[in-house]
């Protein structure tokens, strides 16, 4: 291909990807712009509130200018259970994974624990951790949890049985073998599994938040549901939609660099 | 050990550095026991290059696989140097038909796990590796990864791989059977310049008659039901041998009419 014919096609690309937004702001716009409809806001309004919400100078109230200490309190949250997940649940499925007496211990329970919806947790939750934040970091460790254990379980679990043989017979001792080709070879499910559980930790923030926290991009939404206030609402869901984003492409571009060998992922 | 180990009476004063003697291998099917390899005797010298051809179910990679120490023998004695085989190591060297490279590592990396993981220095092991990428041909892909390589260029790898770490005996579980034609034959020159240059000990598990012509010292006949070694004949041919040669064609006949009859 020609580089004229490549930067056509990027933006092609480019053009397609944007066209499917701009169509269904246009047909928010169309369907809720017109006199008489007053239960979703027009997105021009949306878009104001969510400068005041992040900046401030137009209503003044309240909600101006407190995005900022509300994402910051979400993406703590968000990481912060993200990160103990993934602390418990990589060794834990490493350990499944490689152990048969951990995994006949461990994975009965599991399995049935699994099912168990995030969201079915949160009455427990607040009885356990009281009405708080504690209750919203001990959701989102949940929800992010079970992706990276089933992963980790599954990478460590689905080494190939001839990369044994060959580090055996190059001399690779029992010990250093997990080191060696264990954990290289499932790098690329553990990753997997760390991928989905960020993205479930986003997923869960909301509900881990409708426990009476006082900040975080859950707590304004629901709190602007019960004072009517949509456009919070709205503007809430596309930050977290935006964050969410940012997030996942950030640790993609840490896959695409760590996994360059895997032909899934280089 | 301790043990004093018979002496055929053939044999000279050298220590063979393999030496099989009536080796069983039995393995359990539920309740039934399965005889994969029967009362296998064979003595290879060091620089021997050994060809094992049969067809399937004759236990001839599962030999292969006893000497590498994957398997256990059922009965008998599996000796290297004299000494007991218990366990795989560095000294017998693996070529896998699937390759078994390891996709995390680059080309230079996988030839340079084995002396890294017995310890000697990162240095040293790099230089090492450079040797054999130049030796086998990949000194433009040393950094390249297993996926970006052609079969012919993994094997290679595969290779240089166990040379770059000392392996005295190398063994090849059909290593060229998932090749073309040509990258086979221009493997199978490779193989013999190698095998001369570094006085390699090569036990060479093939299907093909004419493979085993090509390479071997000598070949060893085997046939299933169960396993056993029903002939061994050495190839006094010189080499390059010639495939279309009268004498080539002859020994083709010959082993083909072994094979035959024991069907």
């Amino acid at each position: 291909m020609t580089a004229l014919a490549v930067r056509a096609a990027a933006s092609r690309q480019a053009l397609l990807a944007v066209a499917a937004p701009v169509l269904g702001l246009l047909a928010w716009h169309v369907t809720t712009s017109g006199p008489g409809y007053h239960l979703i806001p027009p997105p021009a309004d949306v878009a104001v509130q969510w400068w005041d919400l992040a900046f401030g100078g137009v209503w003044d109230d309240l909600y101006s200018a407190t995005l900022f200490t509300h994402a910051m309190a979400s993406l703590g949250r968000v990481y912060g259970g993200f990160a103990l997940a993934a602390l418990v649940a990589l060794p834990m499925g490493m350990l499944i994974g490689r152990i048969a007496v951990v995994r006949d211990l461990l994975d009965p329970s599991l399995q049935i624990l699994r099912p168990i919806p995030v969201t079915a947790w949160l009455p427990l939750a607040m009885i356990v951790f009281g009405i708080g934040p504690r209750s919203a970091f001990f959701l989102v460790f949940l929800g992010a949890f079970y992706p990276i254990l089933l992963n980790t379980v599954f990478g460590v679990r689905s080494v190939e049985g001839r990369l044994f043989e060959a580090a055996a017979m190059l001399g690779v001792g029992r010990q250093a073998v997990f080191w060696k080709v264990v954990l290289p070879a499932s790098l690329p499910s553990i990753f997997t599994g760390l991928r989905l559980g960020l993205g479930f930790a986003w997923v869960v923030i909301v509900v881990g938040e409708m426990t009476g926290v006082q900040t975080g991009l859950g707590a304004i939404i629901m709190e602007a549901r019960q004072l009517s206030r949509t456009e919070i609402v709205i503007s809430g869901m596309v930050t977290i939609g935006v964050l969410g984003f940012l997030s996942d492409r950030m640790v993609q571009l840490l896959g695409q660099r760590l996994l360059r060998w895997s032909p899934q992922h280089g | 050990m301790g043990e004093v180990l018979e002496r055929p009476a053939t044999a000279g004063t050298v220590l063979p550095i393999l030496d099989i003697r009536h080796v069983d291998k039995r393995f359990a099917f539920g309740a039934e026991t399965i005889t994969a390899l029967s009362d296998a005797t064979l003595r290879i010298d060091k620089g021997e290059f050994v060809c094992l051809i049969g067809p399937s179910g004759c236990g001839k990679s599962t030999l292969l696989r006893m000497v590498a120490g994957f398997e256990t023998v059922s009965a008998g004695a599996l000796l290297m140097w004299g000494k007991p085989v218990s366990g795989p190591g560095p000294d017998r060297g693996m070529v896998f038909q699937d390759y078994g490279l390891f996709p995390w590592l680059t080309v230079s990396q996988n030839i340079a796990f084995g002396p890294i993981a017995r310890g000697r220095p990162k240095a040293e092991a790099a230089a090492t590796a450079r040797r054999f990428v130049e030796m086998v041909g990949l000194t433009r892909f040393a950094d390249a990864y297993p996926h970006q390589l052609s079969g012919g260029m993994k094997q290679r790898v595969a290779i240089a791989r166990v040379l770059a770490n000392d392996a005295e005996v190398v063994l090849m579980d059909e290593p060229f059977g998932a090749l073309d034609a040509m990258t086979r034959e221009r493997l199978q020159e490779e193989l013999l310049e190698i095998w001369a240059r570094a006085k390699l000990s090569i036990i060479f598990v093939t299907h093909a008659i004419e493979e085993a012509i090509i390479l071997a010292d000598r070949v060893v006949v085997m046939s299933p039901g169960p396993g056993r070694i029903i002939a061994d004949e050495r190839i006094a041919l010189p080499r390059p041998r010639d495939p279309t040669g009268v004498e080539f064609n002859a020994l083709r006949r010959h082993l083909s009419g072994l094979l035959g009859s024991h069907h």
